[in-house]
């Protein structure tokens, strides 16, 4: 679904990430993990297209399997190309209502108001906040918003950038089910930042840890796999 | 009674002027956060538009109302080209945006000058707008009522687009969360675009409706260009009621300070309110409230 080769991104002239190559199989949930730092929220930044890409290549799947690079291409194109994405941060539009915030991505959409009923059935708690202003909610029912917009633009590949730190431990449950859940149904790759060992190792397939910009490990999730990823971050 | 009562109107009266003018600026400048110096041209583009379409159509009524729709496009026309061409290359770069749209000004008040000369040109006034209406005890030019109700259907017409269509949900996010909003699907760039062409159209209105009570020169729009800024920075930056309250209180402000000095007496004591005001509330009348800033 995604091949990142060999890429090096970061902020104006100085690169953060370096060198970073990582494939994601359709239907896959790639995890990579880091500590504070390492180039993770970077990674993905060039990813969606909200940093450029200093050297190497984004390559995404197109629906027939073949793949195009989209290093040039804007982040709000590569949404229609079938990649959503979830930023740190329970990011919402905060001055909009919850259901605008939905409608927003629905808007334009077949059957908009069923891709909108369906995360709501999703995420019931989503219900009786739709006319509450977003930015007043709480940061478990922004998290909950945030997957649901995504998931409204109908992903091949979801990416979540630590979808459950600052988030009460309840919400975190609920939020920790529905990705493993997605990623069981079928239909959708995951690629998954998370500070959270258990719940990455669990979730994911594969793992790749980062290190000062650079993958310092990569595997399949498994036997061994919390040893190796706690060698790699040097816990 | 009467006096309160002719106050009060004209307070009204003056506050939908610098509502009319500043309305397009509270999204370019509100909402986009763009300083753009030529808005008081694009004005009187609107104010020739009136002009050349009178002498075009002939009949005052029917020019007034092609006036309108053609001063919306006209206005937002030069708006979508500024943007297009200067202002979308200097997004996050107030002080070149300054320079740069007041430069712009300067360069279209000599283009109006070499077109329509240098004096002063007048739109004869509909028939159906001369005269006054005995209002409590008091005359108001139909003129000034018109601008009023034009005043009124316009922040209505751009609240409810605003708010309920979703062209306007894609401006509200743009404005909110530029970065978010990419990753949502929505082109920025379309909505900046679509932005700057509304609230630079609002402006070609603002100048039609501006025909009715005054003539029109090159430097037209550029005697309410501060006065467009005071009303949107007062209000607080981009929200739509608080430019209507300070529009209405800044007119109104004005109207009695007029009453008890001059003219330009009432600017300064009007600037003065103003300074001493957003010293103790710097972020204007109106704010928005969120549990965090994302």
């Amino acid at each position: 679904m995604l091949r990142l080769r060999n890429l090096t991104c970061g902020y104006g002239r100085t690169p953060v990430v370096h060198d970073v190559s990582l494939d994601i199989g359709a239907d896959e949930v790639v995890a990579v993990m880091g500590h504070n730092g390492a180039g993770k929220t970077t990674l993905l930044r060039a990813v969606v297209g909200l940093i450029p890409v200093m050297s190497g290549t984004i390559e995404l799947a197109r629906p027939d399997g073949t793949y195009e690079t989209i290093n040039r291409r804007p982040a709000n194109r590569r949404v229609k190309a079938g990649m959503a994405y979830v930023p740190q941060g329970q990011q919402c539009f905060a001055h909009l209502t919850a259901g605008e915030n939905l409608r927003l991505v629905a808007d334009g959409r077949r059957h908009g108001k069923t891709l909108i009923d369906t995360q709501l059935d999703r995420f019931p708690a989503l219900r009786g906040l739709l006319n509450r202003q977003a930015g007043l909610l709480s940061g478990g029912q922004r998290q909950q918003l945030a997957i649901a917009r995504a998931l409204i633009t109908e992903p091949r590949l979801l990416i979540l950038d630590e979808p459950t730190e600052g988030i009460q431990p309840n919400v975190v449950a609920e939020i920790e089910s529905t990705i493993v859940d997605l990623a069981r149904d079928g239909g959708l790759s995951v690629l998954l930042v998370e500070q959270h060992l258990g719940f990455a190792l669990q979730a994911a397939a594969r793992f790749s840890v980062l290190r000062s910009g650079r993958v310092a490990s990569t595997g399949a999730t498994g036997d061994g796999a919390v040893e190796r990823v706690r060698e790699a971050m040097a816990i | 009674m009467d006096l309160l009562v002719g106050q009060v109107f004209t307070g009204l009266s003056t506050g939908s002027i610098l509502l009319l003018a500043a309305l397009g600026l509270s999204l370019t400048f509100g909402q986009m956060g763009v300083i753009n110096m030529a808005h008081g041209e694009f004005i009187m583009a609107g104010c020739y538009t009136a002009y050349v379409t009178q002498q075009l159509v002939g009949d005052a009524g029917a020019s007034l109302l092609i006036a309108l729709p053609v001063g919306f496009l006209v206005g937002g026309a030069m708006g979508l080209i500024l943007e297009a061409v200067l202002i979308r290359h200097l997004y996050h770069r107030p002080l070149d945006t300054l320079l740069v749209t007041f430069g712009v000004g300067l360069v279209l008040q000599q283009v109006a000058r070499d077109v329509f000369g240098a004096p002063a040109v007048n739109v004869t006034v509909p028939e159906a707008l001369r005269g006054g209406v005995d209002l409590l005890g008091t005359t108001v030019p139909k003129t000034r009522l018109f601008i009023l109700a034009l005043a009124v259907v316009a922040v209505t017409a751009v609240t409810l687009v605003l708010r309920f269509t979703p062209a306007g949900r894609r401006i509200r996010a743009v404005v909110g969360n530029r970065d978010l909003a990419e990753t949502a699907g929505i082109s920025s760039r379309a909505v900046d675009a679509g932005t700057f062409f509304i609230g630079s159209g609002l402006a070609g209105v603002a100048g039609v409706a501006l025909t009715l009570i005054g003539s029109t020169s090159p430097t037209t729009g550029q005697s309410y260009l501060v006065d467009a800024f005071l009303v949107v920075v007062a209000g607080g930056m981009g929200r739509i009621k608080g430019a209507v309250v300070a529009a209405v209180a800044l007119g109104t402000f004005q109207a009695v300070f007029e009453t008890y000095s001059t003219a330009s007496l009432a600017k300064v004591g009007v600037f003065i309110v103003i300074v001493v005001f957003l010293q103790l509330r710097p972020q204007g009348l109106f704010t928005l409230r969120t549990r965090s800033l994302a």
